[in-house]
């Protein structure tokens, strides 16, 4: 996966400037919001399930290695292989091993593990041909751009585009017309696709849940698009990381009962598919190969360090749909993977710091994410931390840090610190007095590049605390 | 492979401050839990069942004898004009049947084109308006998802209240699970165009479900 988390800044004001995705963005802002509230609101058991999901989850962590290896054991009694693959590069690997020398043909159900793992790049770069199946996936495939949201990867397209993309695109198949509706635009995407479906050779799919007591993957979609790829091709690969792991059928149930309420506020999505090995020997239909490859790519290091609660994230995408910055800037401007704050956590720790410098700013700390976030992620205080790395290891620039110093400087001296604030606050109280606000700053152009500075009242709040008390 | 794996293990279990495998869980962690995580239901469970499911685009017709199955599907596929040619599955629940001589009936699994199938279940889930389908020989995945309009048979006695009883069910009916157990829950749909909701993104436009009331 191409990166570009470090030109954060650029991307968000091109983002900010671009027309057509701000009306792609207006469209989706508080669909999701509202339709999560709903659900949340409908079951008065969700705080009781939250608690739940939270302790189940951090005892299978504090036990990852046991569950993995029962995984694995179920895995192969069931008659599926288990391949383990510590970084993107191994995963790879492991799947083009699987695939063989010959050109195969490739369906993909939606699964971030493989953009993690840049996996279509990989398999088209020695012929193979990938599909993508979800519709939205599909949509950006076509689009050649990334997802900009975990869950509905091609948010920030509109209608308009995707006509324009399947007018293009299509055409080829014998698709002569524009379609405009959203009807047409599905009933065509089901068209060309279901061709697609019956002549693959291989099924790739993520998998939302791996079960250790059965040995099972779990997929949880909408379309019905993970299905068809996993059952109809001769070989259906999984691709999952190893935090997904949970001990029993039950956990998945608590765990499930939270995922699409806090996604897209559904009580349950439509499909969620139980997938144990290949198909058994008297089956008429489903694979004949199933393989799980399990990647780490970092996340065993993050197991009890400061972003070990991280992986306890369900990849719901309730944390974006509730960012304000995500909201404004949409998900390609966080220039990698995840996006929004479960994406300004992971990215930095997993691409380097260094790396995507701007994602732990890219934050205003009101604290809505951890709100809703349906297993208790402290994401804003992960952020908070990676911006004390921030300053520690120098990442940050010479002025921040420099005015950071003198400000700590201050801070720790009461007396300096209510003189120049006094000062301060009477002489731009008293330059500020006629507009009530100003335009512009000496020295703070950053700030009043994009909002005013409201002008203070002519007393600090001491003074006034003072006066009144 | 195997360096990679041993890597990995390697390092969880250095995060985790052992240096081998340790001991296994406790089987008293569950209890610990301690929380009933089990949703309670505003109604009866045949009832939520069919209201959940009616909820998301779901259809269900309830009968109160098997002998009033066929009238049922021939009302069904007259309502929506699907046709006489069917795909079924051979589960228990339509072993039996008796179909109209001047239906097509095709056994075996869903073929490309194919316009309608009729399945049984496993089970029904109050909860959520979930059906349980398992895969089996007479009970092929692909009939759940390659047809337009996929109609399930389903028993008022196979509905259980919540998830959790289906996996008990599951562990007494068989040891392991079959290759596929399919959750449904309505139609297929997508929002992936502009947030709208739209049926038969990939999967059937139609999801009905005709429950045996015995």
């Amino acid at each position: 996966m191409q990166r570009s988390a470090s030109a954060f800044k650029q991307q968000a004001e091109l983002a900010l400037r671009d027309e057509v995705l701000q009306r792609a963005l207006a469209k989706a802002k508080g669909g999701f919001v509202d339709k999560r509230r709903l659900a949340v609101a409908n079951l008065p058991e969700f705080e009781t399930i939250r608690t739940a999901a939270k302790s189940l989850k951090e005892h299978t962590l504090a036990h990852l290695d046991f569950y993995l290896e029962q995984f694995e054991q179920r895995v192969v009694a069931s008659g599926g292989q288990v391949h383990w693959a510590g970084n993107a590069q191994e995963a790879c690997s492991a799947v083009l091993e699987i695939l063989g020398d010959q050109p195969r043909q490739v369906l993909k159900g939606k699964s971030m593990v493989s953009e993690e793992i840049s996996l279509n790049a990989a398999l088209e770069a020695v012929g193979h041909t990938i599909v993508e199946t979800d519709l939205g996936e599909y949509i950006i495939q076509l689009a050649k751009e990334r997802p900009s949201h975990i869950i509905a990867p091609a948010v920030h397209k509109t209608r308009d585009q995707i006509t324009d993309l399947f007018h293009a695109e299509h055409v080829k198949y014998g698709y002569t017309e524009r379609v405009t509706e959203v009807k047409a635009i599905v009933d065509e995407a089901r068209a060309v696709l279901r061709e697609k479906f019956l002549n693959a050779d291989v099924g790739i799919t993520g998998a939302n849940f791996l079960i250790a007591e059965t040995g099972s993957t779990v997929i949880v979609t909408n379309e019905g698009n993970g299905d068809l790829s996993q059952i109809l091709p001769r070989v259906h690969i999984v691709t999952a990381s190893i935090e997904k792991v949970v001990p029993t059928l039950d956990d998945m149930a608590t765990l499930l009962r939270l995922l699409a309420r806090s996604a897209t506020g559904q009580e349950m999505t439509s499909y969620n598919t139980i997938s144990t090995g290949p198909r058994r020997e008297s089956d008429r239909d489903g694979p004949q190969e199933f393989h799980v490859v399990i990647v780490d790519n970092g996340r065993s290091e993050m197991l009890g360090n400061e972003f070990h609660d991280m992986l306890r994230c369900i990849r719901c995408g309730a944390c974006m749909n509730h960012c304000p910055v995500y909201s404004a800037i949409g998900g390609h401007a966080y220039g990698w993977v995840y996006p929004g704050p479960m994406g300004s956590v992971l990215t930095p720790v997993m691409i380097g710091l260094e790396n995507a410098r701007d994602l732990p700013t890219a934050c205003t700390l009101n604290g809505r994410c951890a709100e809703v976030c349906p297993m208790s992620i402290p994401l804003p205080d992960m952020l908070r931390e990676l911006r004390v790395k921030e300053h520690e290891r120098k990442l940050t620039g010479a002025r921040t840090r420099i005015a950071l110093q003198a400000w700590a400087f201050a801070a720790r001296r009461p007396m300096l610190y209510q003189t120049i604030t006094r000062w301060f606050t009477a002489v731009l109280g008293r330059f500020g007095a006629r507009n009530g606000r100003f335009r512009s700053l000496p020295f703070a152009s950053g700030w009043t590049q994009a909002r005013d500075l409201p002008a203070p009242q002519g007393a600090t709040f001491q003074q006034q605390w003072r006066r009144h008390r | 492979m195997s360096t990679a794996r041993e890597a990995i293990f390697r390092r969880i279990r250095q995060s985790l401050g052992r240096t081998d495998r340790g001991a296994p869980p406790p089987s008293s962690w569950r209890a610990a839990l301690e929380s009933d995580v089990r949703p309670r239901l505003d109604r009866e469970p045949v009832d939520n069942f069919v209201h959940k499911l009616e909820s998301v685009s779901g259809t269900v017709q309830r009968i109160d004898s098997s002998s009033s199955l066929i009238d049922a599907l021939a009302e069904h596929l007259d309502r929506h004009r699907l046709g006489t040619r069917l795909s079924a599955a051979e589960y228990p629940v339509l072993a039996g049947i008796e179909w109209p001589a001047e239906w097509e009936i095709h056994t075996g699994p869903a073929r490309g084109d194919d316009r309608v199938s009729v399945t049984g279940a496993f089970a029904g889930v109050a909860e959520t308006g979930t059906v349980v389908i398992l895969s089996s020989p007479e009970s092929p995945t692909t009939l759940n998802f390659l047809p337009d309009d996929h109609i399930v048979v389903l028993r008022s006695e196979q509905i259980v209240a919540h998830l959790e009883d289906v996996w008990q069910r599951l562990r007494e009916h068989t040891p392991g699970l079959p290759r596929t157990v399919n959750l449904i829950t309505g139609p297929s749909r997508t929002a992936d165009v502009e947030q709208t909701i739209q049926l038969g993104a990939h999967g059937p436009r139609r999801f009905h479900v005709i429950l045996i009331e015995a």
